[in-house]
């Protein structure tokens, strides 16, 4: 069991799930965020408070995002941890439109 | 004297509860730039509040939320006082005169009451208790639960109904290697339970699980989740609030519910848990036991997502055995602390409490439930305390005063003066280790000390 930032974290970084995130398990990148799985407790907080539905229960993840587990897990265990809730991406808005949200 | 929150003159601050928003607390506290010293606070003798004694035993790596709390523990601005209670064994004048803010993080630990006949009735419990007795919580160590009878009810569709409806629903082996207190495995063992019905005031499209939990009511090894295709009938305002996009938690607990309906009855599983909705308690009858339950049906009115239940005089009667009532919780009011009585929590703005009046209350501050009301899981608690600490700090000239407090040396002192035992992180740490020590033969991730005088025993 674990838990998955998919593609429509890509460009937005909305980052609200940090601020509620238990256990500080969200790296991230120029591009977007991504859940450590090894720290992650599968608690779902996160879940609902991404403003594009881009994170999933991997019991529960579209087929078309799945490749996303692993990623995932390689990119988190290089990247920084967020801790705190930054300023979502320029164009993040736009792209939260584009994407029906 | 230094400025307030400097190397000589750190923000002394105590927090009353340690709980995950005590915790989470503390933590901002220790990871911002002021300089600070915490006393956090505690009841009993063991830290982490709901997460060692609310979350279910079955759910363990949720638990894990704990080896964060450890190294937020670990940091040379903590401190635990732990088995004291604020209140009787210290004041709040006391702890306003020895640190600059209190934190008030000690969450809502009574239940609300459902209001209606037979509810003190033998056998009606509250769900707190039941939670709070399985998990090995000492306030709750002696209390009986009669599994004896067919049917339990839980009232309520919350992520507390369904902790304990699927510690009802599952077999002993499925919680044997779970750190379940050995006094409830023992009691659950002897269960004769064969239906749990889990009931709703409002529709299917409103009830209030995650989905994790509830798409575990599917993968029990003898128990059938159970609803009625009739029940899934929505009115207008539930189909449109289930067509909003952002809506998509309650979209999947209702598909959920619709792949329960459809499934096959797996005749080799010896129990039944059925969720019913739109029912509201009226009545519980019996003599000394609660024997029946009357429900009236509801209907759903008002428009979407803000729909609300109302009773058509109609009512259905069933069988219970024994029942869980889990309708919300609600705070219990400290001396010398305001205290709203309607919500059952500690009223205030943003974290700063205040009087009944909106008027603020200086140096006191409140975070988790008993600030915000009994919602949320362990990681809102986390943006709440974040919060709090962020007005604390934005206060701090206001904090600033010219007589030197005295921090922790001044609790001990008034506790040693009325010869009331404290124990600390390092002295918890010893209990905790003999407790994974005792649950390891039997495979078990910690045998819980389930009294106060057990676990302060282990320290002398």
């Amino acid at each position: 069991m674990t838990t998955i930032v998919t593609d429509n974290c890509k460009n937005c970084r909305f980052t609200d799930c940090v601020s509620v995130c238990p256990v500080a398990c969200f790296h991230y990148d120029d591009e977007m965020l991504y859940i450590d799985p090894e720290v992650c407790i599968d608690c779902s907080a996160c879940i609902p408070e991404c403003p594009v539905q881009a994170i999933y229960e991997d019991d529960d993840i579209p087929e078309d995002q799945e490749h996303w587990i692993e990623i995932n897990a390689e990119k988190a265990a290089a990247l920084p941890v967020i801790e705190e809730q930054m300023e979502p991406l320029p164009g993040a808005e736009e792209r939260k439109t584009e994407l029906g949200f | 004297m230094d400025n307030l929150g400097t190397d000589n003159n750190p923000l002394l601050v105590a927090i009353v509860g340690s709980g995950p928003s005590g915790f989470y607390a503390a933590e901002a506290l220790i990871k911002s730039d002021v300089k600070i010293k915490v006393d956090v606070i505690e009841r009993l003798p063991s830290p982490y509040g709901l997460v060692r004694s609310g979350v279910a035993p079955d759910h363990q790596k949720l638990k894990q939320a704990i080896n964060l709390y450890k190294k937020i523990a670990d940091t040379p601005d903590f401190n635990l006082i732990a088995n004291v209670t604020v209140g009787e064994d210290i004041s709040v004048a006391e702890l306003r005169k020895t640190h600059h803010a209190v934190i008030f993080t000690c969450g809502a630990e009574t239940d609300r009451k459902l209001g209606i006949s037979g509810e003190e009735l033998k056998g009606s419990h509250t769900a707190t208790e039941f939670v709070g007795w399985y998990n090995g919580h000492p306030d709750y160590r002696e209390l009986e639960f009669d599994l004896s009878h067919d049917i339990a009810v839980i009232i309520g569709q919350g992520n507390v109904a369904a902790d304990v409806s699927r510690i009802l629903s599952k077999t002993v082996d499925e919680l044997r290697h779970t750190d379940i207190a050995q006094h409830a495995l023992d009691v659950l063992a002897e269960s004769k339970l064969k239906e749990i019905h889990v009931i709703g005031r409002r529709g299917p499209a409103q009830a209030k699980f995650t989905p994790k939990e509830l798409r575990e009511f599917g993968e029990l090894s003898d128990c059938n989740p159970i609803v009625q295709e009739q029940d899934l009938v929505l009115n207008d305002e539930s189909k449109k609030e289930l067509e909003e996009k952002s809506n998509i938690t309650n979209k999947k607990i209702y598909d959920l519910f619709a792949n329960f309906s459809k499934r096959e009855l797996d005749s080799n599983k010896s129990k039944k848990c059925f969720f019913s909705f739109l029912l509201g308690p009226k009545e519980i009858t019996g003599n000394i036991s609660i024997e029946k339950l009357i429900l009236e049906k509801n209907e759903l009115s008002g428009e979407a997502f803000k729909q609300s239940a109302k009773g058509i005089n109609e009512t259905i009667e069933m069988d219970a055995g024994i029942l869980f009532r889990s309708i919300g919780y609600r705070g219990v009011p400290i001396s010398d602390v305001p205290f709203h009585e309607g919500w059952g929590t500690i009223p205030n703005e943003k974290g700063r409490v205040t009087d009944t009046d909106g008027v603020i209350v200086e140096q006191l501050y409140t975070g988790g439930w008993i600030k915000r009301g009994p919602s949320g899981i362990i990681g809102t608690n986390r943006a709440c305390s974040v919060e709090t600490v962020r007005c604390l700090l934005e206060d701090l000239d206001k904090l600033n005063i010219e007589t030197k407090k005295s921090g922790a040396e001044g609790i001990y002192s008034i506790l040693n003066n009325k010869n009331i035992r404290h124990i600390s992180f390092d002295d918890w740490t010893k209990i905790d280790t003999e407790e994974v020590k005792h649950g390891e033969p039997k495979g078990k991730p910690r045998e819980k000390y389930t009294y106060v005088n057990e676990m302060l025993s282990v320290i002398n």
